[in-house]
């Protein structure tokens, strides 16, 4: 695992979701740089993809279920080669492919339309039913957020996974504490969260989720679990690395105007990796 | 011989299963109800009970979809197409090639009530751009749709009956998807219908028939895309459409037909639908408080008689 280099990559996506949403002129920072470190060692260091093959059957998927945050994941499709960087800037304008929240028709590159908070977690567990089926070896991460996880359909889909001991699923649980209109604990506490997917009987884990090496070693870990899927339960921080945004929800769905846009590519920039 | 089209359909299904390992059964404990434990007998390992969650199971199927399976996504109509928000975003949106089955559609199931019967269900189903609605008369034509449901590209919404329907087609019959089927020529008037209360309609011609007059009668089993011919021909060569069917009277087949006649700026449509909240009772009972029997399908093809 080359830390020093996925940390670069990991700044530059964020340097790029902040530029993306400025342009946009709206779209959602917080999350978006809050699981930027994890996507970053999803797809430049975890996942088996081919950007010059992207319907690879054998592929690892990812699917969004915080669809809000797709500018990271444009950010990473882009880096890594599916399609070119300039069009990162039509984000949300009118006949573009990188639409507000993912569309899989428009911009196949995603694995799956979302948006409606609490759904992506059954479609990966689809996923990683089928790809079981046809025997492939592909894995499906799936990632899912704090506030979304106060919607039922996430633990329908909890509950289901480990009764088909789906061990080619793991998710990302991006626990930055915030969601849109305030602080998780104040809206529907959700703790003790790593308790409740243990009882739903998944494996579960605990870490970091904005140090590499801790996310590397998780996944390693869920890749040798077998019998059961995996929850990484990461902390991570709201709006991570830009410090005016962190830990706020006020940055949760507002793009920062050019001033404010520029003065977070500084201080982007200026942090040793 | 009369069957119930969830019997049907769990049959056929579990036929074509053998031949095409693409398609997968998702089920909400209901296979027993659904007929699916026909097929879930047969082929276990693509069978899957996701429990009463319907909002997962319909995720679930997308998710398979996307990663090439056929899935049949089945539960009661009103539980199933229930979940319009999982339909629209996980199937619709992501165009996933999955089937929603919802059996036990309309009143005609009778004494459960209200809570089990949908009656709203097609009209959420085709308000979803890319979703076609399927909706058979008879045994033969379920099995023969289902035959082409298994190969159809792009979501569907199936709708069946829990009750036993009466056959309306030939043994021979053939389906043919978007395009309905004309079972008596009449010229006074056309009664189309949908579903079980096709059988309502043909004895409703029988009715008018001794009163002196001709109905032409059409079953509709694909309610979308809408066989728009066959509805402009009918307004053409008769006095008026009565459109039949065990769903409420907003936003069903006969609002589609009534869509299309007031498109094209041509004729008489009345629609005959459930206009409230059902109750438990009787099939033959509730159809005649309720308004779906030949009496009511005579006494509105009358009112364009006049
Ligand atoms: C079903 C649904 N309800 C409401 C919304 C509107 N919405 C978008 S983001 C958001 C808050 C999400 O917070 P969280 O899940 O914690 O995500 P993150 O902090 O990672 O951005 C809300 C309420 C939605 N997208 N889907």
């Amino acid at each position: 695992m080359d830390i020093p280099r996925l940390k670069a990559i990991a700044r530059e996506l964020r340097v790029d979701v902040i530029r993306m949403l400025a342009e946009a002129g709206s779209g959602h920072p917080g999350g978006s740089l809050s699981a930027a470190d994890i996507v970053t060692v999803l797809f430049f260091h975890k996942m088996r993809h081919r950007p010059a093959e992207p319907d690879w059957p054998d592929r690892d998927r990812f699917v969004l279920s915080k669809g809000h945050c797709v500018p990271i994941l444009y950010a990473a499709l882009a880096k890594t080669g599916y399609f070119p960087s300039e069009e990162l800037l039509t984000l949300r304008k009118l006949n573009s492919r990188l639409q507000g929240h993912p569309d899989r028709v428009r911009f196949p590159y995603v694995e799956a339309a979302t948006g409606s908070l609490g759904q992506g977690l059954s479609l990966a567990l689809g996923m990683a039913l089928a790809l079981r089926l046809d025997k492939r070896p592909s894995r499906v991460y799936c990632m899912i957020s704090d506030g979304e996880s106060e919607s039922g359909q996430v633990w329908e889909a909890a509950l289901a996974a480990p009764k088909f001991k789906t061990d080619n699923l793991t998710v990302f649980l991006d626990y930055n504490k915030v969601q849109l209109s305030g602080h998780v604990k104040n809206i529907m506490d959700l703790d003790p969260l790593p308790e409740k997917w243990r009882a739903f009987r998944w494996h579960v884990l605990e870490i970091d989720g904005h140090d590499m090496a801790a996310i590397g070693d998780a996944l390693r870990e869920a890749e040798a679990t077998t019998g059961r899927p995996t929850v990484i339960v990461a902390h991570t921080v709201k709006g991570k690395g830009v410090s005016f945004m962190e830990d706020k929800w006020e940055w949760h769905g507002k793009a920062p105007n050019r001033e404010e846009a520029e003065r977070a590519v500084q201080e982007l920039l200026a942090h040793p990796v | 011989m009369a069957k119930a089209s969830r019997l049907a359909f769990g049959e056929a299904l579990a036929r074509l299963g053998g031949e095409h390992p693409e398609v997968v059964v998702l089920d909400a404990d209901l296979s027993k109800s659904t007929m699916t434990d026909l097929f879930a007998r047969k082929y276990p390992e693509r069978f899957f009970d996701l429990g009463i969650a319907e909002g997962n199971m319909v995720g679930v199927a997308a998710g398979m979809a996307l990663a090439g399976k056929v899935p049949f996504c089945c539960s009661f109509a009103c539980f199933v197409a229930g979940r319009f928000e999982q339909i629209r975003m996980s199937v619709g949106y992501n165009r996933a090639n999955v089937r929603i089955v919802g059996t036990h559609a309309g009143i005609g199931i009778g004494e459960d009530g209200y809570s089990q019967m949908a009656t709203e269900d097609i009209a959420c189903m085709r308000s979803i751009p890319n979703m076609a609605v399927v909706q058979p008369a008879d045994a033969v034509e379920t099995e023969r749709a289902v035959e082409y449901l298994v190969r159809h590209r792009g979501p569907v919404f199936l709708r069946l009956t829990r009750q036993k329907l009466e056959d309306v087609n030939p043994p021979d019959y053939r389906f043919e998807f978007g395009r309905g089927v004309i079972l008596k020529e009449g010229g006074d008037v056309t009664l189309l219908a949908t579903g079980g209360v096709v059988w309502e309609a043909l004895k409703a011609a029988e009715a008018l028939a001794a009163r002196g007059f001709a109905a032409r009668v059409v079953n509709i089993h694909t309610i979308k895309p809408l066989d728009e011919d066959v509805i402009l021909d009918s307004l053409r060569r008769t006095r008026g459409i009565v459109t039949v069917e065990d769903h409420g009277i907003h936003g069903g087949m006969g609002s589609a037909v009534a869509e299309a006649a007031a498109q094209a700026g041509a004729g008489f449509v009345r629609r005959i639908g459930v206009r409230d909240f059902a109750e438990s009772g009787d099939p033959a009972g509730l159809y005649r408080k309720y308004g779906l029997s030949a009496e009511h399908i005579v006494a509105e093809a009358e009112k364009l008689l006049r």
